[in-house]
């Protein structure tokens, strides 16, 4: 796909994501003035793109939503439940029409039609209503400059309400043809005159009277809908020999305000924004940039008052009486949010994510060469040397933390879509239900954050469906009908952690429990904490219909939560209370790219341990070696802990050495021992993917390599301890089945 | 030399291609000569500094450290139902780059020693024999003809793609308990 078209589907994604917040943040509060703007705006941005891409079908159903989304911003149509409803659904549709017209290039599907002229429908309606039937109903809406008239037309226009026009025609209009009285004739055409006053003060004396000159003068009041372009029109033929200026009403400078307001922040120029808002004809300005060029000595004295030169331009319009001083100073205001916006924009930098890849690829090759660097420098013995070399160690460490860093993206954009989730199910459930967010500048790496969205979408949906109670029940035992879902994430050691919890029900241990044993997940009278009943909801088998809190629904069940965020190098608990609510907690890694290990030696060969599974160290001690003969688990204070002899198995052959020892893992609340010969020291990994070659291969999670240069193996120790289990279950079973 | 000289060859102009097409690199595996087209060989480095990779098949030696990249290395010898090559001075890493499921990737292999490149025209390379040759007949691309003596040109796709079906079967003929059920 052609580089410029990605870049519109990009931006219209983001533009559809912030429309939905919008639409989402308007329900809350509908007089947002700014939010309606920025509304109209995307629309906007959406159709004008998509109209330089050729993309019809886009540009003429956004068309029909934008003048929806226009009337709303000139508070000609209300915002309204129902009505949000509807933008949301144009919203998704055109999010729709840009997957399939602009990604994959094809044709509307009969659904997409047909949902399409639902829709348009439901906007004529809209449009159509009868507060806007003046302007022709469902007919293709007027210009948004006529809109903005009508509207204020509304409550009768008092006298003050008029345009006001001070005409001074020049010497030769009557000898070029042209009468002033016919001027006025047409001038009246647009509107009604109110007051016209003729000033003759400009008449010389009858013998120096030229009488075919023109030496008048009039100030009319014109009340009109027309709008400046039009009015100025009027006097198109004199404009070259006349001296006109046209004041707008007073009422009509709340419009001009908002028109200004509402034009797109760009990097425009004072006058620009003027004569775009109407506020100004082209004219207007053209004389008034004059003006501003002009050496004052040039200037007639009469005119040189305000046109003296570097004077901003703002002010000699105002100066020359071509517009007023309020409208002059929001647009100043604008000039300079657009600035702002432009100096914000400017600070954030689209990348493709690949590039940044290679980056951190490039600087985790970087660390590495830099250990082994920092590893001969310090043999050298050259203290100087050493030197440099750790101050270079010092600043690739911070290259790295830094590059790392720019992965890091916060939460809160994966948060803030379930706030449409959430509205939607709740209203499909009968639920009300309120998303509060918290925490949301959490920041944590892209991969993980796209990947935690599915989990993340689950556990809400749960939390809803099965957590919240229906409002009867909440009344009942006390509780605000309005049920509260929370998300939360913060940094915690090292790591992140979301939390998604309601405030409802809460799990019920006794039918968990009941549950698993009919099951057979645990045995009868089984002794276990509340955690890990908790945990027993994440079972393969568990998600059934009729399970305590109806886990099913979605196709999913929680032990694929569970298997996603493992996969995740993550951990999820629960804590619940009966009647109170229940909290999952998502344990998550900062990044995928890096972990701390701890890296122990077997023979020659040296692995990482992920050193969030570590528990602790300890040496072997001769005694149990020997007995190590007979069994494989020793007494670690009091309880059992099983041991898997890495030399074993892996089968790297060779001689223990005289001492041992054994690491302690703990994966899923249960230790294990892992044997090895030699303890060697935390370690961060930059973990390289083994290829494909390898992909069957259990019990090794990626490799790293090391300051010497040499690849080491990364533990999966959940693999190990589960290819552990099922071979010495097999053994056992094929040892029954021969003695029998 | 030849080292840098092989690392540039890949990149040469479209021109030479029909050269390149011709041109092989000879290596030695115990006393059998095998040919690679050069245009599947990124470079050749000394061997060293190999991890070994636990319940692989004795065919994949390991992985190495390659600037960073982590590149599996298989033992040709083992692949073509040996013995294990024993390292002497000699013993090189060919880096390879190879297609397998569409993909492009790197994997290292291990022979005995180096020779040199040779220009093999295409009528000069026969249709490999039925059998005879000792090893599988599909990694075989051809008989070279190159002095009145034959070298045999591998197909390295095939080499170094790893039939998932063979691989399972090889771990779990290492392991067996592996391939039980787990429980009953």
């Amino acid at each position: 796909m052609d580089q410029p078209l990605q870049t519109y589907i990009e931006e219209s994604r983001a533009l559809l994501e912030d429309m939905e917040a919008i639409l989402l943040h308007l329900e809350s509060a509908p007089d947002d003035r700014e939010s309606l703007n920025a509304l109209f705006r995307a629309a906007h941005t959406i159709k004008g793109s998509a109209g330089l891409f050729g993309l019809d079908p886009i540009v003429s159903f956004t068309h029909v939503a934008e003048n929806v989304l226009d009337r709303l911003r000139d508070g000609q149509l209300a915002v309204s439940a129902g009505l949000v409803e509807l933008l949301l659904q144009c919203r998704d549709h055109v999010s729709g029409l840009i997957d399939t017209v602009a990604e994959a290039g094809a044709a509307l599907s009969d659904e997409q039609q047909q949902a399409g002229e639902r829709l348009l429908l439901a906007l004529h309606a809209v449009l159509g209503e009868p507060g806007t039937a003046a302007t022709a109903p469902a007919a293709p809406p007027v210009p948004k400059e006529h809109a903005g008239a009508v509207e204020t037309s509304g409550g009768g226009r008092v006298e003050s309400d008029a345009w006001h026009l001070s005409l001074r025609f020049g010497r030769d209009v009557l000898r070029n043809g042209m009468d002033p009285a016919s001027f006025i004739r047409y001038l009246a055409t647009l509107g009604e005159i109110v007051s016209l006053t003729t000033l003759a003060e400009a008449l010389p004396e009858a013998a120096a009277m030229d009488p075919e000159g023109c030496y008048l003068g009039f100030e009319i009041r014109l009340r009109s809908e027309a709008d400046k372009q039009a009015v100025e029109n009027v006097f198109e033929f004199v404009h070259d020999d006349c001296d006109i200026h046209i004041l707008p009403p007073r009422s009509l400078v709340e419009d001009y305000f908002k028109l200004i307001e509402a034009l797109p922040e760009d990097n425009h120029l004072m006058g620009e924004i003027l004569v775009a808002s109407g506020a100004l004809t082209t004219r207007e300005l053209e004389l008034a940039l004059a003006c501003q060029n002009l050496k004052a000595a040039a200037e007639p004295p009469d005119e040189a008052g305000p046109c003296a030169p570097g004077k901003p331009v703002g002010q000699i319009l105002v100066e020359r009486g071509d517009t007023y001083p309020e409208i002059v100073d929001r647009a100043l205001k604008k000039q300079q949010q657009g600035r702002e916006h432009k100096a914000q924009e400017a600070r954030f930098v689209r990348v493709h994510a690949d590039k940044l890849d290679g980056l951190i690829d490039l600087v985790g090759e970087l660390v590495i060469a830099g250990a082994a660097n920092a590893l001969l420098a310090g043999r050298s013995g050259n203290a100087a040397l050493t030197e440099a070399s750790s101050a270079v160690t010092r600043l690739v460490e911070e290259i790295r933390d830094s590059a790392l860093r720019l992965r890091m993206v916060p939460i809160g954009e994966t948060f803030n879509r379930f706030q449409r989730v959430v509205r939607d199910v709740g209203r499909e459930l009968g639920k009300d239900i309120a998303l509060e967010i918290s925490g949301a500048d959490t920041e944590l790496d892209k991969t993980v954050v796209e990947k935690i969205a599915d989990p993340l979408m689950h556990l809400v949906r749960n939390a809803m469906d099965h957590g919240i109670e229906s409002a009867e029940v909440r009344a009942a035992q006390g509780k605000p009908a309005r049920g509260t879902l929370r998300l939360n994430a913060y940094h915690d050691s090292g790591g992140v952690v979301i939390e998604v919890s309601d405030d409802g029900g809460g799990l019920k241990k006794d039918r968990i429990l009941q549950k698993a044993w009919e099951r057979g997940l645990i045995a009868p009278n089984q002794n276990l904490s509340d955690s890990e009943i908790h945990q027993l909801i994440f079972e393969a088998g568990f998600s059934t219909a009729d399970a305590v809190t109806n886990l099913s629904g979605r196709g999913v069940g929680m032990d694929v939560v569970k298997k996603n965020i493992v996969a995740l190098r993550g951990t999820v608990d629960l804590d619940s209370g009966e009647g109170r609510g229940t909290t999952a907690r998502i344990r998550l890694p900062l990044t995928l790219a890096i972990i701390d290990g701890f890296l122990v030696g077997v023979g020659s060969a040296s692995y990482v341990v992920p050193l969030d599974t570590v528990m602790e160290c300890l040496e072997l001690s001769a005694g149990e070696r020997a007995a190590l003969a007979r069994r494989n688990y020793i007494n670690l204070r009091g309880e059992v802990l099983p041991l898997i002899r890495l030399r074993d198995s892996f089968e790297l052959g060779g001689e223990a050495p005289k001492r041992e020892n054994i690491v302690v893992v703990s994966h899923a609340g249960q230790r294990t021992g892992l044997v090895v010969d030699a303890l060697l020291g935390e370690f961060q990994a930059v973990i390289k993917p083994l290829g494909r070659m390898f992909r069957h291969l259990k019990g090794i999670g990626g490799s790293t390599i090391l300051g010497s240069g040499e690849v080491a193996l990364i533990l999966d120790v959940a693999a190990l301890v589960k290819q552990a289990t099922a071979r010495e279950m097999a053994a056992t079973d094929a040892a029954q089945t021969a003695m029998h | 030399m030849n080292q840098i000289a092989l690392r540039e060859a890949p990149a040469a102009p479209v021109a030479d291609a029909a050269r390149d097409d011709r041109q092989h690199l000879t290596f030695m595996l115990g006393s059998e000569t095998f040919a690679i087209g050069i245009l599947a060989i990124k470079e050749i480095i000394e061997y060293g500094q190999l991890t070994s990779v636990p319940m692989m098949p004795a065919f994949i030696r390991g992985v190495i450290n390659l600037r960073g990249a982590v590149v599996p290395v298989v033992d040709l010898a083992v692949r073509f139902g040996g013995a294990p090559a024993e390292v002497t001075r000699r013993t090189c890493i060919i880096i390879i780059e190879f297609t397998a499921e569409e993909e492009t990737q790197v994997a290292g292999v291990v022979v005995d020693a180096v020779n040199e490149v040779l220009d093999i025209p295409a009528a000069d390379i026969l249709p490999p024999p039925a059998f005879g040759a000792r090893i599988r007949a599909e990694f075989i691309k051809g008989m070279g003809k190159v002095q009145d003596k034959f070298v045999i040109v591998l197909d390295v796709d095939k080499v170094l793609s790893e039939d998932d079906l063979e691989l399972l079967e090889r771990a779990t003929q290492a392991r067996p308990e592996n391939g039980l059920p787990a429980g009953t």
